[in-house]
């Protein structure tokens, strides 16, 4: 049984049809890339599945159960962590107190939330940084901090909104290998990610879509051969 | 750390020592009310500075609370000193509403909501004369001639009011009251009911805003709706006691509260008698620029920003001498 299962789903926006009959699986323990050039739909997706806004149509089935409908919240505590590509660090509290926060999420105790905070931070290289601002980290490091606040509240399945975007080629590599260890912990990940050296070395599939819609699906040779991605991304870039 | 114990332990001894020494009722009436509004800028704080939903409406709580004390002598024929549990407990009920309306916008609109909230309500208490006698107000007996129960009864509620809202802050709901002023959305991703510990927030801000208005009741022995439900002398003030004291900390209203009634009173009393009467007229306009200043100079408050005081000061002395 899979994971989650987008079926059918479709997001209008007063007219403008931003996803459209959508249908894709992540599996247990996989790593799932999402791409599709800018406006494509990708974030609209993930902001369907965690809810922040209704679907227009089709649904989402978590764990063999329909989250249609469910509070933002309750996604998370179901097991769903997301990133925000354009990244929302609480800024005027620390970054242990970002992800201390987060982590009370499945722990009560102060003592235990801070504990599991700092398990995560270092986990994400980040423990150096526990006692400064939030607002005070350069973009790799809010990048992580996003991670590491989706981690502690231990997801079964992490979505990760363009984490490599505006990365440095050193960040990139530490990048990769954090998402390679988040899956080794048996998080399963749904990455929506437009760097193709990040999909193409740790996805298991890819999802492609364009103007809303699904335009191949397959392994990461597969869609990298496929005609219609080249023309999606080439017809981008050529226009 | 020894330091900080011979602090408190003197702030303690004044607090307690305070009306026995200082005799002059005048000057502990001004007490008293300074500390009844350490409980309103606290509880304002709570809400408006760590949760980030600022109030303009907090004179719904504490008219409701001071409303609750008075109607147990002229409805029930009971002590208004019931109406201190009762007036907190009943102000939670309306906050119960007035979240349910209102936190369902964010940011600006929420203030405008709370704002508007409270005219309806002073409008409501004018007009429900068979519940408030409406502009005529509620008179009451005092229960003590001296000003000395008032006074403790007033610390014990300002202390608790403290203590709790620091013991909150440093627990669970405190975590999540601050990551929802941060950003809202952030916050729900993080599995965290952000509709829940807004209505949290507002309820426990609301309690003591209630039990400090049924306190002044039972100490002025007398309410009308434009005094409990002013939205000058009430709900502003909280915002000015809050934002020059301090959003976000925990000392910062206690020490807005002493400087605000402070304020408030030289210029009642036009400079204590020094000045001609019109300087009385000038409070508002006198209270507008000292929130330009603090804004412009100390965004975060006499206590938030208190390294730069210090810094400032230091530097003036180390140049005059
Ligand atoms: N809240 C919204 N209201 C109206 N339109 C929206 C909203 N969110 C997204 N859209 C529109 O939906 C389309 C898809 O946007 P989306 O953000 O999902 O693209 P994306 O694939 O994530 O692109 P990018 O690679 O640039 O991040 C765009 O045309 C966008 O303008
Ligand atoms: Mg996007």
């Amino acid at each position: 049984m899979a994971l989650l299962e987008i079926k059918n789903l479709t997001k209008s926006f007063r007219g403008l049809t931003a996803v459209n009959n959508v249908s894709f699986e992540v599996d247990e323990g996989e790593i799932v890339s999402l791409i599709g050039p800018n406006g494509a739909g990708k974030t609209t997706i993930f902001n369907c599945i965690n809810q922040f806004f209704p679907l227009t149509a089709g649904d989402i089935i978590f764990r063999g159960k329909s989250i249609k409908g469910m509070k933002t919240y309750k996604i998370c505590q179901l097991g769903i962590g997301r990133t925000f590509q354009v990244v929302k660090p609480l800024k005027r509290m620390t970054v242990l107190d970002n992800v201390t926060a987060s982590s009370f999420c499945r722990i009560n105790s102060i003592q235990d939330a801070r504990r599991k905070a700092i398990e995560v931070l270092e986990f994400c290289n980040l423990l150096s940084e526990k006692d400064k601002l939030a607002r005070s980290l350069p973009i790799g490091g809010r990048k992580r901090l996003e991670i590491a606040r989706a981690l502690a509240t231990e997801p079964k399945l992490l979505l990760l909104d363009e984490t490599a975007a505006g990365l440095n080629p050193s960040e990139l590599d530490e990048a990769i290998d954090l998402i390679r260890r988040i899956r080794e912990t048996g998080v399963s990940i749904l990455m929506v990610e437009h760097i193709m050296k990040v999909v193409m070395t740790i996805s298991d599939r890819i999802h492609a879509i364009n103007f809303g819609q699904t335009i191949a699906e397959g392994t990461p040779e597969e869609v990298a051969n496929n005609k219609a991605v080249i023309e999606a991304y080439l017809g981008e870039k050529h226009a | 750390m020894q330091r900080k114990t011979i602090f408190w332990g003197i702030l303690g001894l004044i607090a307690l020592g305070f009306p026995l020494v200082v005799r002059s009722p005048y000057y502990q009436h001004l007490v008293i009310i300074s500390l009844m509004w350490v409980v309103i800028g606290s509880s304002w704080n709570l809400l408006a500075g760590y949760t980030g939903q600022v109030s303009f409406g907090h004179a719904i709580f504490f008219g409701v609370g001071a409303y609750t004390a008075g109607l147990f002598p002229t409805h029930l024929g009971l002590s208004a000193w019931w109406g201190m549990l009762a007036g907190g407990i009943i102000s939670m009920l309306v906050a119960l509403f007035v979240g349910w309306v209102c936190f369902r916008l964010r940011g600006p609109y929420f203030a405008l909501a709370t704002l508007a909230g409270g005219e309806i309500v002073r409008l409501i208490a004018i007009n429900w004369e068979s519940l408030t006698e409406g502009m005529v107000g509620i008179l009451i007996i005092q229960s003590f001639k001296s000003k000395l129960p008032y006074y403790y009864i007033v610390l014990i509620l300002a202390v608790a009011s403290i203590l709790v809202i620091d013991l909150i802050m440093k627990s669970k709901w405190g975590y999540y009251f601050v990551s929802i002023r941060e950003d809202q959305d952030a916050a729900e991703s993080m599995g965290i009911n952000t509709t829940l510990y807004k209505n949290v927030s507002l309820l426990v801000s609301a309690f003591f805003t209630g039990m400090a208005g049924a306190f002044y009741m039972n100490y002025m022995a007398f309410i009308d709706p434009e005094v409990v439900f002013s939205l000058h002398f009430i709900s502003i003030m909280a915002i000015l006691v809050g934002i020059v004291g301090g959003v976000a900390t925990i000392w910062g209203p206690a020490v807005g509260a002493f400087i605000m009634v402070g304020l408030q009173e030289t210029f009642r009393s036009s400079l204590f008698g020094l000045a001609p009467k019109w300087i009385s007229q000038a409070h508002a306009l006198a209270f507008g620029l000292l929130v330009i200043f603090v804004i412009m100079y100390l965004p975060n408050g006499i206590v938030g920003d208190w390294a730069t005081i210090k810094r400032v000061f230091m530097r003036t002395r180390r140049s005059a001498g």
